[in-house]
């Protein structure tokens, strides 16, 4: 069928950075608690930059989940459309993923293969210094809120969602077990046993002492 | 400050160039340089601006989960450092894998290999060497008469092809928006290409980026899921059922082989007529114009732990095979162990750790990362706003990975070295490495001149690899061979099957209470950027330490504690800059080293600044 609907979900960020997590965290929910019918393509994009091209040039339409810095009170969405995304994911980057994103989308505008409709369901970050941890509660709230909205979307694209009758199968989900978020977060090391400051310049409110004690 | 050391001579007496950040991809990483009143480079100084923290965030987690989370580690090199996960946890084990697992994971990081090379040298490298704005002065007719010379077989060369890309590129600049090539230095007089040899290169870069997104392919078919292929102790996450069905989620069945030897067949020809041939094209050509800099550690010190072995489990097999080679000694190999507490060690004077001892290094099995951010008495700026660092003190986040306590070099061109060194004692398996580096020679001595009009030279292999051209095209001889033994993999990976051998894991161990109490291993791999290993430590089933020294932590680690330099350093020395707002050679010698930070150190940056920041002080 040459004009089957085809759409891309793509949940962006490093997991291992806390609120960084939230476009691949957003995507996990998505999955494990939804179905849809054919044509739909959920993808844990993590960090990856060029890897990602395929795509962005396949999808007819596309949803992108990721943190970004608005500059709003923490957990606040942002829906940003097609000729803005690429923009606002270059205006207050705070992390290299986005560096890489942005040129993805350049790079699929060049060659000429861009998606008709592509929508950004951006949140604001609490906190991001944190490695090895996870969502603050402010921007895990944000996640039902979040995928509210991707499911009107998705149903505006021809993507109606069902609720799973039975739970994912794990080796089916589109984010490893080992890398979901209740494992994640469970199996977590203590702070005495792993460092989670970052580079102490870059985080003025982090302790120093913290960093060389423990 | 001046002083000796290595055979180099460090003077940071001169104009202070610091470059901030020097990749736009993963990870931070900042150079400073002082150069002399002829802008020649006398003093390099490397430093990561990133905490790396990796290992801490592992304590005590599943050994058998480790690969999961170092794959999250970056967005570039995912599969290396899952490989070398689950190698460092079946050495502890003492895990053997079937050869079906052997034969795939060989094809996933071959894969990883190719494209790798390919994307780094058309997506990031190659912009430092191709002027793609002066692209646009090009005549599309004689680009294609300059594609059928330097690559006959290649068929994409009618001059409506190149009419047709250049016409692109021209809306894009016209546009304003020059998307990923806002940043070069157009224009500049460091670059040495004509126009069309501009366009070309340019044109290419349009099918490296079409075809890449089918070579992973690859890794879905084999690792069931991209961006982030699936890794197992003890083996691969993929039964093989040649006849099996199509549905998502079924066995390997002959389709999706022979999909994967399409690729194959594909990234073959586009090694043969692309990228190699645009490599010996763009070498001759900077070479013509008498840049030959560059070279650093990678005319004396080289290292690889060896990979790829013809024979599984069989490391005197190795097509790659590994070693070190001191003083620019190749008559002589030293053998290689990553087990050996007293061959890899880490220092840290000059990094921002903290050791009990710090003249000393540390094997990675008893590798600690303490963290202590301190700066020297001659900082410039402000703990939050740097100007310059101070390299007499502690200057980096990367460590100093040492070994026997000599800093290495690593990468394809130290594999090609290594290879190169082999051949001549007559290990058979590093023939096709000699061939390769012997043709590549003459081609950039006498053929592509010849083509090009220009005088042949008589560049002898000291010469002409241990350069910033010898690093690129090691890359692309790499590429190309790593293809070739993709084909062999392939073949003996379905004739095993067709004999009846389906088995793809050893899952003999695979419950921890068959672990003893305590086990430490060790994986190395050979990377697209170079040696790769972790180290772990096994106890009570979980993991007690976890340690990485990553190609990036070899090249780009800072000085130890006797003030030898690292790689990055070493290869900026004594090279001159043609504009020092403008330092465009520097960038383009460090990312001949295709440098990754996100490993060495972390993934965060304070404000995702793109644009490097060139001051001069």
């Amino acid at each position: 069928m040459a004009n089957a609907p085809s759409a891309t979900v793509l949940g962006i960020g490093n997991l291992l950075w806390a609120d960084e997590g939230f476009g691949v965290r957003c995507v996990e929910r998505l999955d494990g608690e939804y179905e849809f019918g054919p044509g739909l393509d959920l993808v844990d994009g993590g960090t990856q930059g060029l890897c990602l091209l395929g795509y962005v040039q396949a999808a007819q339409r596309l949803l992108i989940f990721d943190a970004v810095d608005f500059g709003l009170p923490p957990g606040q969405l942002v829906q940003v459309r097609d000729d803005d995304v690429p923009r606002y994911l270059g205006a207050r980057k705070m992390s290299l993923h986005q560096t890489g994103f942005q040129e993805v989308l350049q790079l699929a505008e060049f060659t000429g293969r861009f998606p008709r409709e592509v929508v950004l369901l951006g949140c604001q970050p609490e906190e991001l210094e944190d490695y090895g941890g996870s969502l603050r509660p402010s921007v895990r709230a944000a996640i039902g809120p979040a995928l509210e909205q991707a499911l009107a979307i998705l149903a505006r694209w021809g993507f109606a969602a069902r609720r799973r009758a039975a739970p994912l199968d794990g080796a089916a989900a589109v984010t490893l077990p080992t890398l979901s978020m209740r494992r994640y977060e469970q199996d977590r090391p203590s702070a005495e046993a792993a460092c989670r400051i970052g580079d102490e310049r870059f985080l003025p409110r982090a302790a120093p002492q913290a960093a060389t004690e423990g | 400050m001046q002083y000796q050391t290595q055979g180099f001579s460090l003077d940071n007496s001169g104009r202070r160039i610091v470059v901030d950040p020097v990749t736009r991809i993963e990870g931070h990483m900042r150079i400073e340089t002082n150069i002399d009143e002829h802008n020649v480079i006398r003093n390099a100084v490397s430093t990561g601006t990133m905490w790396r923290g990796l290992e801490v965030i592992l304590k005590g987690r599943d050994p058998r989960d480790a690969w999961a989370f170092v794959e999250r580690i970056c967005g570039v090199c995912t599969g290396c450092h899952a490989l070398a996960s689950v190698r460092a946890v079946e050495d502890a084990l003492q895990i053997q894998i079937p050869p079906n697992a052997h034969l795939i994971r060989e094809l996933m990081a071959k894969t990883l290999q190719v494209h790798d090379h390919a994307v780094h040298f058309y997506h990031l490298h190659a912009l430092d060497w191709v002027d793609i704005v002066n692209a646009l002065k090009a005549d599309p007719k004689k680009t294609s008469e300059l594609q059928q010379m330097v690559s006959p077989a290649h068929p994409l060369s009618s001059p409506g092809y190149f009419r047709d890309v250049q016409s692109r590129i021209k809306k894009f600049v016209d546009s304003g928006q020059l998307g990923p090539f806002m940043n070069g230095y157009w224009g500049n007089k460091a670059y040495a290409l004509p126009p069309e040899a501009n366009l070309m290169a340019v044109t290419h870069y349009l099918e490296a980026l079409d075809l890449q997104k089918e070579w992973v392919k690859i890794h879905t078919i084999f690792g069931g899921k991209n961006p982030h292929p699936n890794y197992l102790v003890g083996g691969v996450p993929c039964a093989i059922n040649l006849d099996g069905d199509l549905a998502a989620g079924a066995p390997i069945n002959m389709e999706r082989l022979n999909f994967v030897k399409a690729r194959i067949d594909e990234i073959i020809a586009f090694n043969n007529n692309v990228y190699l041939p645009d490599v010996l094209a763009i070498g001759t050509l900077y070479k013509q114009a008498g840049w030959l800099y560059g070279g650093g550690l990678a005319a004396t010190n080289l290292m690889d732990y060896g990979d790829y072995p013809h024979v599984q489990y069989d490391k005197s097999t190795d097509q790659l095979p590994g070693g070190a080679i001191l003083g620019g000694n190749w008559d002589e190999i030293h053998p290689v162990d990553p087990r050996d507490p007293e061959q890899v060690q880490e220092f840290v004077a000059h990094s921002w750790y903290k050791y009990a001892d710090e003249s000393r290094g540390l094997h990675p099995w008893d590798g600690v990362t303490e963290p202590h951010f301190e700066l020297g008495p001659g900082t410039k700026g402000s703990r939050t706003a740097l100007e310059q660092v101070d390299e007499s003190a502690k200057y980096s986040w990367v460590k100093s990975p040492r070994w026997r306590g000599h800093a290495m070099e690593v990468g394809p061109l130290a594999r090609y070295v290594l290879g190169y060194a082999h051949a001549l004692k007559g290990n058979r398996y590093a023939l096709r490495m000699k061939e390769q580096v012997d043709y590549s020679a003459r081609m950039i001595n006498q053929d592509v001149p010849k083509l090009l009009g220009f005088a042949p030279t008589e560049l002898g292999l000291k010469q002409l690899l241990p350069t910033t051209i010898g690093r690129t095209l090691a890359r692309a001889m790499e590429s190309q061979y790593c293809g070739e033994m993709m084909l062999a993999d392939w073949t003996e990976l379905v004739d095993n099957i067709r004999n009846g051998d389906t088995s793809t894991a050893n899952v003999e161990k695979w419950d921890p209470s068959t672990w003893p109490a305590e086990a430490k291993g060790a994986g190395p791999v050979a990377a697209p950027r170079g040696a790769n290993c972790h180290w772990i430590r096994i106890k009570d089933g979980r993991i007690e330490n976890y340690q990485c020294i990553v190609p990036s932590t070899w090249n780009g680690g800072p000085r130890d504690a006797k003030g030898q330099i690292g790689a990055f350093e070493a290869a900026l020395l004594g090279m001159p800059v043609s504009d020092p707002e403008q330092p465009l050679e520097i960038l383009r010698t460090l990312h001949s080293f295709d440098p990754c930070m996100a490993c060495a150190t972390h993934v965060m940056s304070p404000d995702g600044q793109e644009l490097a920041k060139v001051t001069v002080r």
